[in-house]
């Protein structure tokens, strides 16, 4: 007898079967320690009519988790389903509930695309837990039978002179682009944000979109019965086991010993080659159903297929190819072992579907097949460890109306303003003082060049890409004959949604509306990662109640709808919460990327016309230029989805008519950084005044450079344009004022009676900063 | 239309005439990355792109061959120590060493392969700053008359893509001399050496002139709109020599 045998029979010894669970109703089970509540053991019981064998609780741990379940979110999350118009599902092919949402972008393509988070993992050990970030989320976007073509990652650490700061963030930036730059996958953005909120808690998002043709669509379910189950990529080892339930869905505690196990490893080869046979594969229509394995393993997967799919599944455990033979059969079916995926194949697609596995020297186990008795039914060497109704363990999980309730500070923090119109704030008047707070601004951590972070990331692989960032949105080419492509952008503002959870939402989803507009491109769909704290916490729950309520009704105003995501709870450090951090991701449509927008405007732009669209507010309460002064308190600036739109056609009619050259959105830092960020683009000087401006909105030039008002965006427009572009801005009746022109003989940002800042030290203060602190 | 004049998007399936039936073979390794992106710079000057594959024996009649860039086999032992004991490799160091002097163009982990394979002298080991890095790069041609850089003035800078973690060039003093000697340097860093390499050497040819490897990506700056900073197209030159020297137009 081999080793391997010995152990299987040693296992088989103590297996918990079925049989077993049913002749020993009194067996004590770690179901507390799995992370399931007493209620929601009770329920496995009641579901069963039995108690759970160990490998039965197991798969219910997991797949009831937060994480998974979505058991406290769910009741909310409805309303991305619910608040959507026929005009809204028009190019929706698949919504959510799948493993990513798909787009038709027309001409017989399709996009899909989804934002997922990794926090927890990235804490605790922060390469592999961002490195696992992207190829889990690279998967889903496999598994839709798309090719992925780019990732995006919004990141959010803590202070940035913190010392554990950069433990995380060289982690995390080394992870991400050792993972993705491995998977020739272009990164074109994302966000970099410090705030001591995050210290314990750092946010790693990630985001991939693919592309397909829309006969290439293929879905996770498991139909056909006869159809064989077949797992293949990496081996099954003891990595990530409980990942889903004891990381994601708890709050860390020092007193608990070392999560670290829980973490995943990755293994970017293996996932690249995963890509490559799968959409092998897929080209010759070898899969009738196919689902990634992330979390919860194949507890998850099995339980999705089935559940999605017209019969029931007969599985033999024993099949699995692992990595450690000492696993017990709960725990193969926990383990997140990373690059693994499962799929049904028909009988006669076998014998190619091998040969692809071969091609590419993936490893492949035949597990079981598809029935029609509607159970999933799993054995250990023909003995029978989970008889279940696939549906209870993937979808009937338990669902909480969690209290929620709006927290007694809320109040007080509105209540506490940072207006430029109050005296007392001691706030920079005379030129040299702009200039100087300028130039803080943007050596300020949040605001400062991120190329320390996007320069260890591959933007040009594929060939395909036409912006990244610093632009505005990162924009990808779909066909190479039309030209026609995507753009993306990713937003969120903690400390607004802090503020005004309802509006902060909304401010994200505005943000990145405009973002992909001002690139150019037709915003067209959304996917969310909300992070928030515990639920448990009736101020959380509030925030995150408030949060989903304000982002569905703007989403419905603005006309795009929410096509997947996934929400990240109990983000918190012992009873403190991060800021609720809803991430929105818009995916926006271009005809021919070659019309795309660039944010700044080069040394050929020399005399162009810069002009400011929109409103400018006394709007300083959760600005960074408050963030900076150590502010925080008051009323986000105000949202108007009205304008949004308006503002949104303007920028997208102009750059298709050849009307603009350059434009950049406002947001974070105002006026002032975005006339900043377009000079250091190409390193080509302007001249503006802001006298018009400030007569025009009764602003101070102290306000007109730091306000963070709303829907606006400058943009550069070439002489012979201008009558056209105000014509178009008068006949929409949107504001439009003329601040200046591009100057390439100058090598400074010139506001005029103001001050002249040279670009050189602008640009040295700017890249400065993260160098400073991460080497 | 000239080569910097080439559409941002549009029809380039119709070959150069003159250079019509031009085959340029593109091989893919597991955990090859580059080689789309490279089969495409090929397209766009007009030679036919020719799939290679890493397990496959025959050569299918190339004129030329690219190794394009990637992590092959992961590349968790050394850069390319793996990729070359593929069978489609000893095809290729025959080809290459042979009388015919098949052109062998090693773009990043295509370097790594060519010097692992010994067809170029020297290694590439991890970046002095320990961070894989991407930038608009600039390099100087030091060498003009190989069979993938005739059509550059000597001395030009161009502008191409730099992506890598292994990218410093590291050989013994005696190779880096005769290297300098012998005119084996064909591109230099121009400004700051972004990896370490040694005498700021970014890519080097063998002696006959038909095998060059390099770090930087030229296949990455072929296209206006998608190349560095979204307008270079500086490395379609490395195309277009190849297909001139195939022609027999070689400087």
């Amino acid at each position: 007898m081999s080793a391997a045998e010995q152990t299987a029979e040693a296992k088989k010894f103590n297996m918990d079967t079925v049989a077993n669970a049913a002749a020993t109703p009194d067996t004590e089970l770690p179901w507390a320690e799995l992370g399931l509540k007493q209620n929601e053991f009770e329920e496995v019981v009641k579901v069963l009519g039995r108690r759970p064998t160990a490998a039965e609780l197991a798969m219910y741990s997991v797949m009831w988790s937060e994480h998974c379940s979505y058991k406290s979110s769910k009741n909310h999350l409805r309303q991305f389903g619910d608040k959507v118009t026929e005009e809204m599902k028009k190019d929706m092919l698949v919504g959510i509930g799948e493993n990513a949402g798909v787009t038709n972008l027309g001409d017989g393509w399709a996009v899909t695309f989804k934002i997922e988070s990794h926090n927890s993992p990235t804490m605790i050990e922060p390469y592999q837990g961002a490195a696992t970030g992207i190829g889990g989320i690279v998967r889903d976007i496999i598994s839709m039978g798309a090719r992925p073509v780019a990732v995006m990652d919004p990141l959010r650490f803590g202070a940035i002179d913190h010392p554990d700061t950069a433990r995380v963030i060289h982690g995390a930036v080394a992870g991400i682009g050792g993972y993705g730059n491995s998977l020739g996958l272009p990164n074109i953005g994302g966000e970099v944000v410090f705030d001591s909120v995050y210290q314990g808690n750092p946010l790693v998002n990630a985001l991939a979109v693919g592309i397909m043709r829309h006969e290439d669509i293929r879905l996770a379910n498991a139909s056909g019965l006869g159809n064989k189950v077949v797992l293949f990529g990496a081996r099954t080892g003891g990595d990530g086991i409980g990942g889903a339930s004891i990381l994601s869905s708890e709050s860390f505690d020092d007193t608990k010993p070392s999560k670290r196990p829980a973490v995943q490893v990755g293994d970017p080869f293996a996932e690249k080659v995963l890509i490559e046979c799968c959409l092998e594969l897929f080209k010759g229509s070898l899969v009738e159903g196919i689902q990634d394995l992330g979390a919860a393993g194949i507890s998850c997967a099995t339980s999705e297929l089935a559940s999605n799919g017209d019969g029931g599944m007969d599985i033999e455990l024993t099949s699995v190819l692992l990595r450690d033979p000492s696993l017990t059969p709960g725990e193969i079916l926990m383990s997140e072992s990373q690059e693994r995926m499962m799929a049904v194949v028909s009988p006669e697609n076998v014998e190619a579907f091998e040969a692809v596995m071969d091609k590419w020297a993936v490893e492949y186990s035949w597990l079981g097949e598809v029935t029609d008795t509607n159970r999933l039914v799993i054995k250990w060497d023909g003995e029978v460890i989970v008889d279940v109704d696939p549906r209870t363990v993937a979808h009937d999980g338990p669902l909480y109306d969690r209290p929620y309730a709006r927290p007694q500070w809320q109040d007080k923090l509105q209540a506490d303003t940072f207006k430029a119109s109050e005296a007392g704030k001691n706030l920079p008047a005379t030129g040299e003082e702009l200039k100087a707070a300028l130039v803080e601004l943007m050596s300020s951590p949040n605001m400062c060049s991120k190329s320390w972070v996007t320069n260890q990331y591959d933007r040009y692989v594929g060939g395909n890409t036409a912006l990244a960032s610093p632009d505005d949105a990162g924009v990808i080419r779909v066909d190479e004959e039309t030209g026609m492509g995507v753009a993306l952008a990713t937003d969120a503002n903690g400390r607004y949604t802090f503020l005004d959870p309802y509006h902060g939402a909304q401010l994200a989803l505005a943000e990145s509306y405009r973002n992909v507009a001002t690139s150019g491109a037709v915003p067209l769909a959304v996917s969310d990662c909300l992070n928030f704290g515990s639920p448990e916490d009736p101020d959380v729950m509030w925030q995150l109640a408030e949060a989903i309520r304000g982002l569905s009704d703007a989403c419905m105003e603005l006309g795009v709808p929410v096509t997947g995501g996934n929400v990240s709870l109990y983000n918190q450090t012992g009873a403190t919460p991060i800021h609720p951090t809803p991430v929105v991701a818009m995916l926006g449509k271009f005809d021919d990327v070659a019309r795309r927008t660039p944010s700044g405007w080069r040394a050929d732009a020399d005399g162009q016309a810069i002009y400011l669209l929109g409103t400018t507010f006394d709007e300083l309460d959760g600005s960074e230029f408050a963030n900076i002064r150590g502010h925080l308190g008051g009323l986000p600036p105000k949202v108007d989805l009205a304008a949004e739109k308006t503002l949104g056609a303007i920028l997208i009619n102009a750059s298709r008519d050849g009307m603009i050259d350059s434009a950049h959105d406002l947001s974070e830092g105002g006026l002032g950084a975005a006339l900043g960020e377009m000079a250091l683009r190409y390193g080509v000087g302007a001249r503006v005044a802001l006298d018009d401006l400030c007569e025009r909105d009764g602003v101070d030039a102290f306000t007109a450079l730091f306000s963070e008002s709303q829907a606006r965006a400058v943009v550069a427009v070439p002489r012979s344009e201008e009558v056209r572009f105000n014509d178009m801005a008068t006949a929409r009746r949107f504001p439009v004022v003329r601040l200046g022109v591009v100057d390439a003989a100058s090598t400074s940002l010139e506001v005029q009676g103001q001050f002249d800042l040279d670009l050189n030290e602008l640009s040295e203060a700017h890249e400065a900063t993260l160098p400073k602190y991460f080497g | 239309m000239s080569a910097t004049e080439l559409p941002l998007i549009g029809d380039y399936s119709t070959p150069v005439p003159e250079l019509n039936g031009a085959r340029i073979g593109v091989i893919t390794f597991p955990g090859t990355l580059d080689d789309r992106d490279a089969a495409r710079a090929i397209r766009l000057t007009g030679a036919e792109a020719v799939s290679l594959w890493h397990a496959d024996h025959d050569l299918q009649n190339v004129d030329a061959v690219v190794i394009p860039g990637g992590f092959s086999y992961g590349d968790y032992l050394r850069a390319g120590a793996i990729a070359r004991f593929a069978p489609m490799m000893s095809n290729i160091i025959d080809a290459a060493n042979s009388d015919a002097k098949l052109p062998v163009l090693g773009i990043c982990n295509g370097f790594q392969i060519l010097t692992e394979s010994h067809l170029l002298p020297g290694s590439m080991v991890k970046n002095d700053h320990l961070k894989f890095l991407c930038r608009d790069q600039v390099l100087r041609v030091e060498n003009n008359t190989t069979a993938w850089t005739n059509q550059y003035g000597l001395g030009e800078e161009i502008t191409i893509v730099l992506k890598n973690q292994d990218g410093q060039y590291v050989a013994d003093e005696k190779t880096l001399d005769a290297l300098e000697a012998e005119g084996r340097v064909a591109f230099s860093y121009v400004g700051w050496n972004p990896n370490g390499s040694r005498r700021n050497i970014a890519g080097i040819t063998n002696a006959a002139g038909n095998v060059v490897g390099l770090m930087p990506h030229p296949e990455h700056a072929v296209e206006a709109g998608f190349g560095p900073d979204h307008t270079g197209t500086d490395g379609l030159g490395f195309f277009t020599s190849v297909l001139t020297h195939l022609v027999g137009g070689q400087k």
